[in-house]
């Protein structure tokens, strides 16, 4: 009860959380007022105080021990919204500052405003679509409400899909338009379930619903179908297979910073609000049958999408293929994460430093595979011989970031696969270990299909002369892929912070 | 068996019917006819239901917007209806889709029907607080009070769509015009109704915003009135839409959010909590935010409906 009555009142700090939502929001509506180059300064003046707001409230929150909350214009829930920031929203709301800043200062150069102009399509729709993305993030991340996630997934839709075409090329434009249709679709299934649990527990706070869902002891027929609803929605968002058909042309046809932003971030939120649902609205809802369903499809994935990996020419495409195969890692956290066993906090922890090292290792990938592009002309990958000369940095943070991919330490992702496959291993789900097991050789093969021949002796020609620049930020991103693999006890704490210990297992 | 239950039975069964003929129509531009006349008897539906403000935006956006979006899209597609026909699915394909949307329309039926009635529902609480708002209608409560920062959101998410419109216009076309170009000499029906109507609109619509306080109605109706107000002047070729690069109607865009964020950040100082009222002020405040909401609602679908911009700036 004394949990209950903190999540319903402001706590200390929690202006931040506003805060974190609404300077996004101020920058991307003052930068289409002003428009042409003032754009993108206003994005990079806003930059630095969106990560530090990120970093405030990591540590408000690591300090407090408990989630933040902030109750929107003194109306608390159920009549009212709720902000909420707990372990896993703080470190999503770092990465989402790192990242994106990371892309906004590769993609300088590429989407400025030339002089002489006042102002030009690109550069205009690229600022301001960032920063749009980037509000969308952050209501993600801190919304309490369903309804209010529901606005948030808007936003983020609405922001993702121009950036995939914003060259205009005509296959651009088809990649873009598939993937609207999947995301809106995603959104109906969404906004119906959400009515139905409005509908029958007459509140849409995440808080409150967990309350109710608890004391009942029979599931209504409707909630179980809005479950499923919400998560058949979230899917097809997060492109788990074989939802993921709009992803691969998606991620790949962007221009290297969205693509960027789309594969380490935009997945990842639907995917969090997957986690949120399960884990936190309705845990008593995630039985054995649902958590293996997910971990079924996450294991397909894996598999399926490394071998589509292995296969592709072009390295964009192989990049994107492989986010289809690391989506897949997410969802085995569900089986191992939910309930109160003793290994359960590992595979939590196993979950979200699979999210966090997947966006820092995927944002470096695709933004030293937009490096090479820019300077041979194309990204086909039997003519990629030698360019490691041509783009060490390049070729290096592919590499890292191919490491933390593949699952080797040091590395986010060898702390993320480790922790996962010993939950597997001490709750005895052995499937689970050996999928991960195959899906990190296969990983290795598509990783080494790129760097062996980039460090071949040969003499490339190149297009455009080398910007050491934007090979340092794919770099940056590739070391902080590895960086997380030196986290701390302390950052493991962080993350256990709000986390819901279901009873699924006990009920 | 009364009347009104007859009446009822048969506006649900019209309802399936046209939804079924849109389904099924061959031609996009039956479909489109088929789906705006389905809007209009959905808002019936809404009226019946006694949930009058969702009538209102289901009229107005749902078939109204829409339906002039959709028409004006048809009209596009025309060359390439063909051989878009030819790339249809499959018979299994959308046997597949046809199955699967039976089923969960199925079990949508059956677990709405399974609910407790009457449902669990916020409305009494939302009744409780009229009075420190000084409004009368619950929904503006809940719009611009209770759920104010959704509202707040939802209007940037329009602007994020128009950014994605003008987003796909060629780099020459960037800054200019978008729509119908201005007529040599309007003429016809369409340009004696486009002189006629803006008038009586821009009360009605007025008129809406102002009562929405109080009845049914609001800044969405409203500026969904004065949108199809400006479709209807631009439709009859009377004036040209302004170029996208013009400061005053980014400000428009924007005005919504921009003043709802201000008052928002203001009530950090005043009442003590981001987007809350102070006490006596919370009426005027709502008016405030109504009005500039409505300007840009009114600004903004237009330009979802015209597209992106298809000429350089003068």
């Amino acid at each position: 009860m004394l949990a209950m009555a903190l999540a319903l009142a402001t706590t200390g700090g929690g202006y931040l959380l506003v805060l974190a939502v609404i300077v996004p929001v101020i920058g991307m509506l003052l930068s289409l007022v002003v428009g042409g180059r003032h754009a993108e300064r206003i994005a990079f003046a806003l930059m630095p105080a969106g990560l530090g707001l990120a970093l405030a409230i990591a540590i408000e929150v690591w300090v407090t021990g408990q989630p933040l909350v902030y109750i929107l214009g003194g109306w608390p829930p159920p009549l009212g919204i709720a902000l909420r920031a707990d372990g896993f929203s703080a470190v999503m709301l770092v990465t989402a500052a790192l990242v994106i800043a990371a892309a906004g200062y590769f993609a300088r150069g590429g989407f400025a405003t030339p002089p002489g102009v006042a102002e030009k399509r690109a550069p205009l729709a690229f600022w301001t679509l960032l920063q749009g993305l980037w509000a969308a993030l952050a209501v993600v991340f801190l919304g309490g409400d369903l309804f209010n996630l529901y606005v948030a997934l808007e936003l983020l839709t609405f922001a993702a899909v121009p950036l995939v075409c914003l060259d205009g090329r005509p296959e651009t434009l088809a990649a873009a338009l598939r993937y609207l249709l999947f995301a809106l679709f995603g959104s109906v299934l969404y906004l119906l379930g959400a009515a139905l649990l409005y509908g029958t527990y007459g509140t849409l706070d995440i808080v409150l619903l967990a309350d109710r869902t608890a004391a009942e002891p029979l599931v209504a027929p409707a909630v179980g179908f809005a479950a499923g609803l919400m998560t058949a929605g979230l899917l097809a968002k997060t492109a788990l297979f074989p939802l993921h058909l709009w992803l691969p042309p998606a991620h790949a046809n962007a221009p290297p910073p969205a693509s960027a932003v789309l594969s380490a971030l935009v997945v990842k939120a639907s995917f969090f609000l997957i986690v949120r649902l399960w884990f936190d609205v309705m845990p008593g809802l995630a039985s054995a049958a649902v958590t293996t369903l997910l971990a079924a499809l996450g294991a397909a994935a894996i598999l399926f999408g490394s071998v589509l990996a292995l296969r592709q020419a072009r390295l964009k495409l192989l990049i994107a293929y492989s986010t289809v195969a690391q989506i897949g890692y997410l969802f085995l956290m569900f089986p191992l994460a939910i309930g109160g066993h003793p290994w359960s906090a590992e595979a939590w922890s196993g979950g979200v430093m699979q999210t966090l090292s997947h966006a820092f290792a995927k944002a470096a990938m695709f933004l030293a595979a937009g490096v090479v592009y820019e300077q041979l002309g194309h990204d086909r990958i039997a003519e990629l011989r030698g360019i490691g000369r041509a783009m060490p940095m390049a070729i290096f943070a592919f590499g890292l970031g191919g490491l933390s991919l593949m699952g080797l330490p040091p590395s986010g992702g060898f702390a993320a696969k480790w922790l996962l496959m010993q939950a597997s291993v001490e709750s005895g789900q052995w499937a689970w270990a050996v999928v991960m097991l195959v899906g990190g050789l296969l990983a290795g093969g598509y990783v080494y299909r790129v760097v062996a021949p980039a460090l071949d002796r040969a003499t490339v020609a190149l297009k455009a002369p080398a910007s050491r620049r934007r090979e340092a930020v794919a770099l940056a991103l590739a070391l902080g892929a590895v960086l997380l693999g030196f986290a701390p006890p302390e950052f493991f704490d962080l993350l256990q912070i709000g986390r819901p210990v279901a009873m699924a297992a006990l009920r | 068996m009364s009347v009104i239950q007859a009446l009822d039975i048969g506006l649900a069964l019209l309802v399936l019917a046209v939804a079924g003929w849109t389904i099924a129509a061959r031609e996009a531009f039956a479909s489109v006819v088929g789906y705006v006349a389905y809007g209009l008897l959905l808002s019936l539906v809404w009226v019946r239901l006694f949930a009058v403000d969702v009538a209102l935006t289901e009229a107005a956006i749902g078939s109204g917007v829409t339906g002039v979006l959709l028409i004006s899209a048809v009209v596009r597609l025309r060359k390439t209806e063909a051989p878009a026909a030819a790339e249809r699915p499959g018979v299994v394909l959308r046997a597949l889709a046809a199955a699967l949307c039976t089923v969960v329309a199925a079990a949508l039926a059956a677990v709405v029907l399974l609910m407790p009635d009457p449902g669990a529902t916020l409305a009494p609480e939302a009744g409780q607080h009229l009075g420190e708002l000084g409004v009368g209608n619950p929904i503006t409560a809940v719009l611009i009070a209770y759920r104010s920062f959704d509202t707040m959101l939802e209007k940037v998410v329009l602007i994020l769509a128009v950014i994605g419109v003008w987003s796909l216009a060629s780099d020459g076309n960037w800054g200019g015009v978008a729509g119908p170009r201005r007529g040599a000499r309007p003429e016809g029906a369409l340009a004696f109704l486009a002189q006629l109507l803006p008038p009586l609109g821009i009360v009605v619509a007025i008129h809406i915003v102002w009562v929405g306080a109080n009845e049914p109605g609001g800044a969405f109706q409203g500026g969904a009135i004065l949108a199809a107000m400006a479709l209807i002047v631009l439709m009859a070729r009377l004036t040209e839409a302004p170029e996208i690069r013009r400061r005053w109607l980014r400000l428009a865009l924007i005005a919504g959010p921009a003043v709802f964020l201000v008052v928002g950040i203001a009530g950090f100082a005043i009442p003590g909590s981001f987007l809350a009222y102070p006490a006596g002020w919370a009426k005027p405040l709502i008016l405030l935010i109504e009005a500039f909401m409505t300007l840009s609602i009114a600004a903004t679908l237009p330009m979802l409906v015209i597209g992106p911009p298809d000429r350089p700036p003068s």
